[in-house]
């Protein structure tokens, strides 16, 4: 049984990325916003969970699909929508824009578009962890689609050989971009592919915060401890479309998959799911969701005033940061 | 002879280096495929897995793109990572580490995170090894932001730029030739390292400037010497640096000698020989007596057979010759 403060915790972090990911759709349809977008919505519950089974100093990667990676992991919500708007305040810069975001001090590496780039990367940082024997352990996040790339094979057997501490994590939510799961691979799952690895393997319900959070902790101490590899995969599905606010294919703004299996999904949106929970079992009232709601309302719209408000890289700088000095 | 200055192998040169850096940083690790293998990495690596041990000197499976990869994760979390690909074509499989993730790192990141990694190539030409075994793919990684490229073409040259290279805050791909692993020069023991971004001249002259390339270099200044006899005088320079080049010491050179031959082993089209040839006629158009040479290999994949094998590489006649008939007149 979870205290009520630790549940509204993680329904604060689900909030938070819906309102910050639905903040983004009329900066895109303007044109203010330009850089691609890969919105998360409807997968909170995956990056609201596992980051709040990690430590601070766990290193996590992400994908193109990152921006509730990086506020679960407690990242500057000023500085990642001033990335997107390609603001010289933003996390990266403005040099990396929505696919490059990360938080320097808070064991957020990186997030980058490569389908499975950073899957080996998040290995070498196991790698590192078990080298300097400091008791963090890595997180990779990935998705179905990553499943297709064998440098994901590659890094798990390698993970397996030198029993590396890193956590798996992939969200599978039906699609690699365009592509029905089904279209790409033989079955609807994925999390079976680390078994020959001798990698334990996880299946759970993406969309049950509580039930992601339970997992990621159990395996994650696992890992902590005895310093083996895990696989765990969190069956979701996005919202949106796979860039941008829908499937914008020649300007028909339409979602390319079946409307029935959108709706479906919706019922299943793990925000109204918890808030549901905690309505039963703690009482709390629509006045103290509306407040929860509010406040978060009112830091996004904070934050893409100051996000509009900073200055864009000055064009002289055009070639620094090329190397480091 | 003092201990302090003695002959050292090419090879051995390099195990002095990474030794050196093993032993005064400990965030330092050697990963790839052989490493504790001479048939994959000749004596380079030798010693090393007994004096630092299993962790940080890692014998990987064959999976070039994940264990590249994992070495770039280990450097962006704060090792200063090493790895070694035993031969440059065996890298093609670890494009997207090297490129999309190591070279671009800073910069997409903002310069909040950078990747201490070397990425060290071994070619292998001759021997029959054909066109997968043999390749001299330099040129690639050079065109590539936010990568440098270093190609010792001497033992004291490997030590000190494979130190510089572990020592460098960005990625650096290291890639020297394996013909070269015998080569003995005198090579100070103590620490030391080499300015990447340096290159050196290895012959004054005043009638062509050559710039040879790694392996190029002893044949350059073997054609330097027999040519002396005939009264042409080559300077002689080895960049040592790919990228970021030294073009300052080639312009100023041309600009004395106002002719120009480019030696690489690799070929022609898009080769970094082009790249040197293209800034001379940018910066010093006014100052050459002759045309630009590029002396390079054929466009054609590496050759099995003896018989094409031998007219496939460079040879000191050939050389000898080009420089010649560019300094007539």
């Amino acid at each position: 049984m979870h205290s009520k403060d630790f549940l509204l915790t993680l329904y604060r972090t689900m909030f938070l990325i819906r309102t910050c990911e639905e903040s983004f759709v009329p900066g895109i349809h303007s044109g203010e916003i330009r850089c691609p977008v890969h919105l998360s919505s409807g997968q909170e519950a995956i990056a609201a969970g596992v980051c709040a089974a990690l430590e601070k100093n766990d290193m996590i990667f992400g994908t193109h699909r990152s921006h509730g990676h990086y506020l679960a992991k407690g990242g500057d919500l000023n500085a990642l929508v001033a990335e997107i708007y390609g603001k010289e305040k933003g996390c990266s810069r403005g040099r990396g824009g929505s696919m490059h975001v990360l938080i320097t001090d808070k064991g957020y590496l990186a997030s980058v578009p490569i389908v499975a780039g950073t899957i080996s990367l998040a290995v070498g940082a196991a790698l590192a962890a078990k080298i300097r024997k400091d008791k963090t352990i890595a997180v990779s996040f990935f998705g179905d689609g990553a499943a297709g790339e064998g440098v994901l094979y590659e890094a798990m057997n390698f993970a397996s050989l030198k029993k590396l501490p890193i956590l798996f994590v992939c969200e599978n939510n039906y699609y690699s971009t365009h592509m029905p799961i089904r279209e790409c691979r033989p079955d609807d799952t994925v999390h079976t592919i680390s078994t020959p690895f001798g990698i334990p393997s996880f299946s759970i319900d993406g969309n049950d915060v509580v039930g992601v959070y339970e997992t990621a902790k159990n395996l994650s101490e696992t890992i902590r401890n005895g310093g083996c590899p895990a696989f765990l995969e969190c069956r979701t599905y996005r919202f949106r479309g796979h860039v941008g606010p829908d499937d914008n294919i020649q300007g028909s703004h339409q979602d390319i998959r079946p409307q029935e299996e959108i709706d479906e999904w919706k019922t299943r949106d793990p925000i109204p799911r918890l808030a549901e929970y905690l309505k039963e079992t703690f009482s709390i009232n629509e006045g103290e969701f509306a407040q929860i709601h509010s406040a978060i309302e009112n830091q996004v719209t904070q934050a893409h005033q100051f996000a509009k408000a900073s200055p864009y890289p000055d064009p002289l700088e055009l070639t620094r940061y090329v190397f480091r000095k | 002879m003092s201990l302090e200055n003695r002959p050292l192998t090419y090879s051995l040169a390099i195990n002095e280096a990474l030794k050196q850096m093993m032993e005064k940083d400990p965030s330092v690790i050697l990963i790839g495929q052989g490493v504790k293998s001479p048939w994959y990495v000749g004596n380079t690596c030798k010693d090393l897995i007994e004096t630092f041990g299993q962790d940080r000197v890692i014998d990987t499976p064959v999976s070039e793109n994940g264990i590249t990869g994992v070495a770039v994760g280990a450097a962006v979390v704060g090792m200063k990572t090493i790895v070694v690909h035993p031969r440059v074509d065996f890298m093609m499989y670890a494009m997207d580490p090297i490129i999309n993730e190591a070279a671009n790192w800073h910069y997409m990141f903002g310069g909040k995170s950078s990747v201490p990694v070397v990425f060290w190539g071994i070619i292998n030409r001759h021997g029959e090894q054909a066109a997968q075994h043999s390749q001299a793919l330099q040129a690639l990684f050079a065109h590539i932001p936010g990568l440098k490229v270093v190609m010792p073409a001497t033992p004291y040259d490997a030590k000190g730029l494979m130190i510089a290279a572990i020592e460098d805050p960005n990625p650096v791909v290291f890639i020297d030739d394996r013909d070269l692993y015998g080569m003995e020069d005198h090579v100070p023991q103590e620490y030391y390292s080499i300015p990447i971004g340096k290159g050196e001249i290895r012959k004054q002259g005043i009638d062509i400037t050559v710039v040879a390339i790694s392996a190029m270099g002893p044949l350059a200044l073997e054609a330097g010497q027999t040519l002396e006899k005939e009264g042409i005088s080559c300077e002689v320079i080895d960049p040592r640096t790919l990228k970021p080049l030294d073009e300052d010491l080639i312009f100023s050179s041309v600009k004395k000698t106002g002719r120009l031959a480019v030696i690489e082993s690799a070929w022609k089209t898009g080769g970094v020989a082009g790249e040197i040839v293209a800034r001379v006629a940018e910066e010093c158009f006014s100052f050459l007596k002759a045309p630009i040479q590029r002396i390079t290999l054929p466009d054609t994949p590496a050759p099995m057979s003896r018989t094409l094998e031998d007219a496939y590489y460079l040879k000191l006649k050939d050389i000898i010759e080009k420089i010649r008939s560019l300094t007539k007149g």
